[in-house]
């Protein structure tokens, strides 16, 4: 198969000191889509996934098409260039979280696969990591459910307890009892940094600082922080943190854990098989040192090496500058959505320590039928639980309107937003 | 995209006022469906008087297709007998579960015939039947699995010879 070379060379992405949308938005070739009616796109749905810029496709594509090998068992050139790349996008990502080792970074499915990962093999743990009956895990009650069940289900298996915090009317964390939920029988505090829903960042360093007084572990759900902020693993504290590669405009099928290294290295194998080996014979196996003991089988080859590619698409951009813009969009969107008759934002109503997504309800009308007057406009908005239905429970509701931005966002597509909601109102006749 | 033909009058009436809604006495048979993906709830009873559908009564949490679908059902299979009911059901699931392809029987549907439009969009098909669903288990429960799925397989065979 041949490809042109056009289809090779990635477009630059958008540089300079002012950030400019526009420019940034012709790296992604479906935000010139049209939908039913020749609506154009208006994609507000990122914190589901995001779209994808022209390299990280190209980067694929052509890994494909002219690389394309199994990794670290393969003798031949093509074996040693798949490998490079995959080894290469580990580099990458590692600098762009800031680990202090490319071994830190274990790739996995996903972020809900990082987090079975972890509570399955603290489970397994011979030592003082292990989490036993009797010892106490602690996550909150803002928690997408890939950080809730799995360790649900480590405390089914072990007999310990799982304990919560909750959180406010305005839907921050509510740490007033946080040396009492967090105390000497705790041995693992798994926390969101950003909330999926309600959009909250959490103030880790407090969590973080009890935690570690007591000697437990702290686990982070970085999937919508990696995306939208600055992310430096080697200072935030955290002993491992999960993400997902498309929330960040890489591909899916790829997720990361990282851990600190004297961590991973006590921890047991999650998955057995190829690659996670030292030595096997038919009585016993020996391990690999991380991360390779943690990635047993074929990994995800190009997935990974896409999201090489969507990490240095985003540091070509400047993790501060997308998290300014992503700032910006929100405050203007909270502002916009708040005037709109009728609809309850759940969550901080202020763009002060708040990511880009935004939950809210719209009274009289339910969530599946405002995203479906919003998609009949080209408005794609995701409408249900989002995975968190305990947080939905909190504030009394049983599914909420979510729209959510990122790099390519306009205050053009937050006004067909607010439109398309006006046009719901009056289709429905509320108000 | 033509939301009138999802949005049909008769739905967002059912919608707004609901026939038959509210949990009552006496039944046999409680069920609780949900559809996970989006959270909707229906809590729904049957009571039959014999081989007749008495009474269907329900409390349901969930989007203007999934509230109204139940509604319509209701008007459609209280005071049935319950072979006539259960045909009714199974020819609603074939609309529902047909991708538009399949021609609706106003005869048979009355106002479910407004439902025809939810088939072209896949995402909404769950909500249109999680009623209807939750109906047929509640009564499987009560009469037993053979009788229900004797009717269904009527149903089929009979509109198979149409085609």
């Amino acid at each position: 198969m041949m490809i042109s070379t056009e289809a090779l060379v990635a477009p630059g992405p958008a540089t300079g000191a002012a950030y400019d949308v526009d420019v940034v938005r012709r790296d992604f070739p479906i935000l010139g889509r049209r939908m039913a009616g020749d609506h154009p796109l208006v994609y507000l749905d990122s914190a589901n996934t995001s779209q994808k810029p022209q390299s990280v496709i190209d980067t694929m594509t052509e890994h494909y098409a002219l690389h394309n090998a199994n990794v670290a068992r393969a003798m031949h050139q093509l074996g040693a260039e798949s490998s490079e790349a995959y080894e290469n996008a580990r580099s990458k990502v590692a600098a762009f979280i800031g680990a202090a080792s490319r071994d830190e970074v274990v790739f996995t499915k996903n972020a809900s696969e990082a987090f079975n990962l972890v509570a399955r093999v603290l489970g397994d743990a011979a030592g003082d990591l292990g989490v036993r009956a009797g010892d106490e895990v602690v996550v909150t009650e803002m928690e997408h459910h890939s950080n809730l069940v799995p360790w649900q289900m480590l405390c089914g298996r072990t007999g310990a307890q799982l304990r919560w915090f909750g959180f406010t009317d305005e839907g921050r964390l509510d740490l007033d009892d946080l040396d009492a939920v967090i105390n000497e029988r705790t041995k693992v505090v798994s926390l969101v940094w950003v909330s999926n829903m309600l959009g909250t960042i959490n103030p880790l360093e407090r969590v973080i600082a009890r935690a570690h007084e007591v000697g437990a572990l702290v686990v982070v759900d970085a999937s919508q922080a990696v995306p939208q902020l600055p992310v430096d693993v080697s200072t935030l504290g955290a002993d491992l943190v999960a993400f997902t590669g498309h929330k960040m405009v890489g591909p899916s099928g790829i997720g990361v854990l990282w851990g600190r290294g004297d961590v991973l290295e006590q921890l047991p194998p999650f998955l057995g098989g190829g690659e996670m080996i030292e030595t096997v014979t038919m009585e016993r196996t020996t391990f690999a040192a991380p991360p390779a003991r943690f990635e047993a089988g074929t990994p995800p080859i190009v997935p990974a090496i896409g999201l090489g590619a969507a990490c240095d698409y985003l540091s070509s951009l400047g993790m501060a500058a997308v998290a300014a813009h992503e700032q910006r969009i929100t405050a203007y969107a909270l502002e916009q959505l708040q005037q709109v008759p009728g609809l309850r934002v759940l969550g901080p109503t202020e763009p002060v320590d708040r990511g880009g997504a935004i939950s809210f309800e719209l009274a009289g009308v339910h969530p599946h039928d405002v995203a479906q007057v919003l998609d009949s406009r080209g408005v794609a908005v995701r409408a249900g639980h989002h995975c968190a239905k305990p947080a939905h429970l909190r504030l009394g509701v049983q599914s909420s309107t979510r729209a959510s931005f990122y790099l390519y966002t306009t205050e053009g597509e937050v006004d067909a937003l607010i439109d398309g909601l006006e046009r719901t109102r009056h289709y429905f006749k509320v108000g | 995209m033509d939301l009138d033909a999802l949005y049909q009058e008769i739905i967002l009436d059912h919608y707004k006022s609901p026939h038959h809604a509210g949990l009552r006495e006496p039944y046999e048979v409680q069920v609780h469906h949900v559809n996970p993906t989006c959270g909707d709830e229906v809590t729904l009873r049957v009571h039959l008087d014999g081989e007749t559908v008495a009474d269907v009564s329900y409390d349901a949490l969930g989007c203007s297709i999934s509230q109204a679908s139940v509604s319509v059902m209701t008007d459609l299979v209280i005071g049935r007998p319950l072979s006539e009911a259960l045909a009714v059901q199974a020819q609603f699931q074939q609309l529902m579960q047909g991708r538009g392809q399949v021609e609706p029987d106003e005869d048979t549907l009355e106002d479910a015939v407004a439902f025809a439009g939810v088939a072209k969009f896949p995402a909404r098909v769950k909500c249109a039947l999680l009623g209807w669903m939750a109906w047929k288990d509640a009564t499987a429960q009560a009469v037993g699995e053979t009788t229900v799925s004797a009717a269904a397989n009527a149903v089929s065979v009979n509109r198979g010879e149409r085609a």
